[in-house]
């Protein structure tokens, strides 16, 4: 068991940022912590980490206690928190050189670990960090947390505001370190990179709503969801929501999920519904359901 | 104009609802009227004087007791000879020597030509005009007195001798009064921006998940500084001896080893508000007010210590800023040795371990 | 809806010493659409937005917005438009009347004016109970809403939106999607920029910016046919692969 956490809550004044919080993650697993901002992955990704103490409740990394043994963990755990934490006037090469000697390492020493991802940013190591993309500064905060071979990486959401091409790019990355062997904790707030993790804790307003593999999470989904559009998608939305048994009704990219409260619910009455709406071009099917589904019904 | 109004409403909605901004709005002046009205004078109260009393008569004796009564003067010591003026000056122990020549009464009676000697360390231009004049004047009131009795009209010839700055240069007291406000400013500034500068990007959090250790973060601070500050000192230096023909009569190697002594007792007090503050901005504030106006009325380099309440002189004790101010003084003006200025080396050095020290201990390991 | 260009750009370029950040850009936005400004941080967006607003001009081309040219008429274009960014947009200390009432001053709105669309501002976004409550308080949802409303005070032809959706839950997204659509079907014009790919799909055409030019320019339904893929993420792909 990498990581283990019980009952941890933490209050800030009022707030309460996580509430009474618990999972497990075994070595190598790829987990992860789904939820909008606020939800509380940083603050519980800070008790993790023991920059924070937790008000309530145990937690453990590599079965060191995070209140009690936070100097064990601190030296055996890479840590990449929220915003670009590196620093922006020291170049690529000068980051890595600094990280690697307060953790007494070099950069030679464990180069096969970071080699896949530091190849694509050898080009630019003269370069500021500063001054490198959202791509590439984030591809230099991973070689930055696994300079010193950690066998845990907390992410705290490495891919929010890069484009699709380095997230995905960077998804692949953290795929290959786990079969390495490195258990990963990721938070990130974009539903689709839910489905490439092992299992993940779907979180908000500090409390775990489900922990499962994302298969399983869709797989439970009772409910049926239709992909619905219209030659008026504005217009559908309202109308959507104007018929009786409707249960939600959301805008999911090109389509509207929507859902009925009937199990026994006929898409055939609600075509006619909108054609009576004056709606053409009308198209009802089956949805496929995604984890932003289930997390929206939760 | 409507937009302008509106936006003049908005503004005082943020300065009354932001209570840093009420503090420094109101606080500050309040505090900078009382430590201004306190501590400036141009008075001098209870200044250490020594006498060399040459005849020990009835007169001199008498002279000696009004002086004393004065609240003016305290009279410290009493020296034996002339031999013991330098050393006494040098010493720091008295602001003036009277000295009576021999021969007083016979003197002042016969020839109208007693004799009275008012030496005063001038390295404090101000003090020293203020002590002379002082003592004129009593001296006056005596022989005024005197001539009352005797129905006569005598007279006692003061001579004013200026020691180490005989012209009474201000820029001798201003050179190594700048050199210290400014390294003392500048020093705790950077410093004290340096650690809360991580703390807001962000680069903290992951320092703190690391091996090293909080003094190994706060001395890798102070040293980098230590060299900056050092060529600062070097270019005042260099500005007060050519342009304002500053002397440098002590050792250059002891001068040298002081500034560095004294910048990293600056470079520490910087590091340790760092530690203590949550923002540049605070630390800055900090630094500038908390540091500045102490600095500039209580360490002596305007206005005398000794003409200050006593409760304001107790403070200045603290400053390590005043200590500076006479170790630069002793080597500069009076040119003295170690010998002379231990107790105030060793007074910076314990502020410097205390300070860094304390950081040590204030450096946060966690975030909240 | 109405042919009507709103946005005209031109050969829009502009230069930071050496560094092209927008290279000869030129494209039109017609009155009522929902326009979809898209690319990665880096690519120039922002630096194309901060022209178009007024803010920033142009080393080279022209860029006609509501009617004005930006190059010189930069503050008549800044009083015609409603400008909404995810960093910054009401006063977190001030209630939320009093953000309403000054942004109202600012856009040179009477006091009457002022009065009548604080009434019913408040009602649209259900915010009566909280209307003196310091908008710091607000979840970040509702301070997003309120943001909306309020560049729309002087009901301008066009909003930029700067990211408003980032970091938000999806329900909330959602909900602030639909306010735009409402906005968008009584005929003004959003310009929008966004990182959710989804969100590209709301839109009526979207452009994708890469390295300071525009690659890619239509629906998204026919940007879809055209690299014959199922979601805008899957466009973005695979027009970052073709320009390798």
């Amino acid at each position: 068991m990498s990581i283990k956490v019980k009952n941890i809550s933490k209050s800030y004044q009022q707030l309460v940022a996580v509430d009474n919080v618990s999972f497990d993650i075994d070595q190598g697993e790829l987990f992860g912590l789904i939820g909008p901002d606020g939800a509380g992955k940083t603050t519980l990704f800070r008790i993790l980490t023991t920059l924070l103490l937790p008000d309530q409740g145990v937690a453990s990394v590599l079965n060191l206690d995070v209140v009690k043994e936070y100097k064990g963990i601190r030296s055996s755990v890479g840590y990449m928190p929220g915003k670009f934490s590196l620093y922006q006037d020291l170049t690529v090469e000068e980051n890595l050189n600094f990280f690697a000697t307060i953790f007494g390492t070099t950069l030679t020493e464990n180069y096969d670990l970071i080699k896949d991802i530091y190849i694509q940013i050898e080009p630019f190591k003269n370069r500021r960090a500063g001054a490198l993309s959202g791509g590439m500064k984030q591809k230099l905060a991973l070689c930055c947390a696994l300079i010193h071979a950690p066998k845990v990486l907390f992410l705290d959401e490495p891919t929010t505001g890069v484009d699709p091409v380095s997230r995905k790019e960077f998804w692949q990355m953290l795929r290959r370190l786990k079969e390495k062997g490195i258990t990963i904790l990721v938070s990130t707030p974009y539903m689709d990179e839910a489905a490439l993790c092992d299992r993940i804790a779907l979180i908000q307003k500090g409390r775990i709503l489900k922990i499962d593999s994302p298969k399983a999470i869709i797989s439970d989904y009772d409910k049926i969801i239709y992909d619905v559009t219209s030659n008026k998608t504005h217009e559908l939305i309202l109308d959507l929501k104007k018929y009786p048994s409707q249960y939600s009704v959301f805008a999911f990219g090109e389509y509207i999920h929507y859902i009925d409260q009937n199990p026994n619910f006929n898409p055939e009455d609600l075509r006619l519904y909108l054609k009576h709406k004056r709606h053409s071009e009308i198209l009802i099917e089956v949805a496929r359901t995604t984890i932003e589904d289930v997390f929206m019904d939760l | 104009m409507k937009r302008f109004i509106g936006f003049i409403k908005k503004e005082f909605y943020h300065i009354f609802r932001d209570k840093r901004s009420m503090v420094i709005l109101f606080g500050m002046p309040i505090v900078q009227i009382m430590l201004f009205g306190f501590a400036i004078t141009n008075e001098i109260n209870n200044v250490d004087i020594a006498i060399l009393d040459k005849s020990k008569d009835s007169e001199t004796q008498k002279i000696i007791a009004k002086i004393s009564a004065s609240n003016y003067f305290n009279i410290e010591n009493k020296i034996s000879n002339e031999k013991e003026i330098e050393s006494i000056f040098k010493q720091g122990k008295v602001k003036a020597i009277l000295v009576f020549e021999k021969d007083f009464i016979k003197n002042l009676q016969i020839s109208s030509n007693a004799k009275v000697q008012v030496l005063t360390d001038a390295t404090e231009p101000n003090t020293a005009s203020t002590i002379t004049t002082y003592i004129n004047a009593i001296l006056q009131n005596y022989q005024q007195d005197y001539n009352k009795i005797q129905g006569d009209n005598y007279q006692i010839q003061t001579q004013t001798r200026l020691y180490y700055n005989p012209e009474l240069k201000s820029v001798f007291t201003f050179v190594p009064g700048v050199m210290t406000v400014i390294l003392m400013l500048v020093s705790a500034m950077m410093t004290s921006i340096s650690i809360t500068r991580e703390k807001e990007l962000g680069t903290m959090e992951v320092l703190l998940v690391s091996p090293i250790k909080p003094f190994q973060v706060i001395l890798g601070k102070v040293f980098p500084y230590i060299f900056l500050s050092v060529i600062n000192a070097i270019v005042i230096l260099t500005l007060g001896y050519f342009i304002f023909k500053m002397p440098i009569n002590g050792s250059l190697f002891l001068l040298a080893v002081e500034t560095v002594l004294f910048i990293v007792t600056a470079l520490s007090l910087g590091i340790l508000i760092s530690t203590l503050a949550q923002s540049q901005q605070t630390a800055m504030m900090i630094s500038l007010m908390g540091l500045m106006l102490p600095v500039i009325i209580l360490s002596g380099f305007i206005f005398p210590i000794n003409s200050m309440p006593l409760p304001m002189q107790v403070i200045s004790n603290i400053i390590p800023a005043k200590w500076f101010i006479i170790i630069l003084k002793a080597i500069l003006l009076k040119g003295v040795g170690i010998d002379y200025i231990w107790k105030e080396t060793l007074i910076l050095i314990g502020m410097s371990f205390l300070f860094i020290a304390v950081s040590i201990k204030k450096y946060k390991i966690r975030l909240e | 809806m109405n042919q009507e260009k709103i946005i005209q750009v031109r050969n829009l370029t502009k230069q930071f010493g050496n560094f092209i950040a927008v290279n000869d850009i030129s494209f039109e936005v017609k009155k009522g659409e929902i326009f979809g400004f898209l690319g990665a941080n880096g690519a120039g967006k922002t630096t194309v937005m901060k022209m178009l607003i007024g803010i920033s001009k142009p080393s080279i081309g022209e860029a006609i917005v509501a009617g004005f040219n930006v190059n010189t008429q930069a503050e008549q274009v800044k009083k015609n438009i409603g400008y909404m960014s995810q960093k910054f947009s009401l006063y977190d200390d001030l209630t939320v009347k009093e953000n309403i009432t000054f942004f109202g001053g600012i856009y040179g709105l009477s006091r009457d004016e002022i009065k009548r669309k604080t009434t019913i501002l408040l009602e649209e976004l259900v915010l009566e109970e909280v209307s003196n409550h310091l908008v710091g308080s607000l979840p970040l949802g509702w301070k997003q809403k309120l943001s909306f409303s309020v560049a729309l005070l002087h009901e301008p032809k066009i909003i930029f939106l700067d990211e408003p959706t980032g970091g938000v839950d999806p329900i909330t997204r959602r909900q602030f999607w639909e306010l735009i659509y409402a906005e968008s079907h009584k005929g003004t014009t959003i310009f929008v920029t966004t990182h959710y790919m989804d969100e590209a799909e709301y839109c009526d055409r979207v452009s994708i910016m890469v390295e300071g030019k525009i690659e890619a320019l239509d629906s998204p339904k026919k940007l879809k046919e055209y690299y014959q893929v199922d979601s805008m993420n899957d466009v973005f792909l695979k027009l970052a692969r073709n320009i390798e």
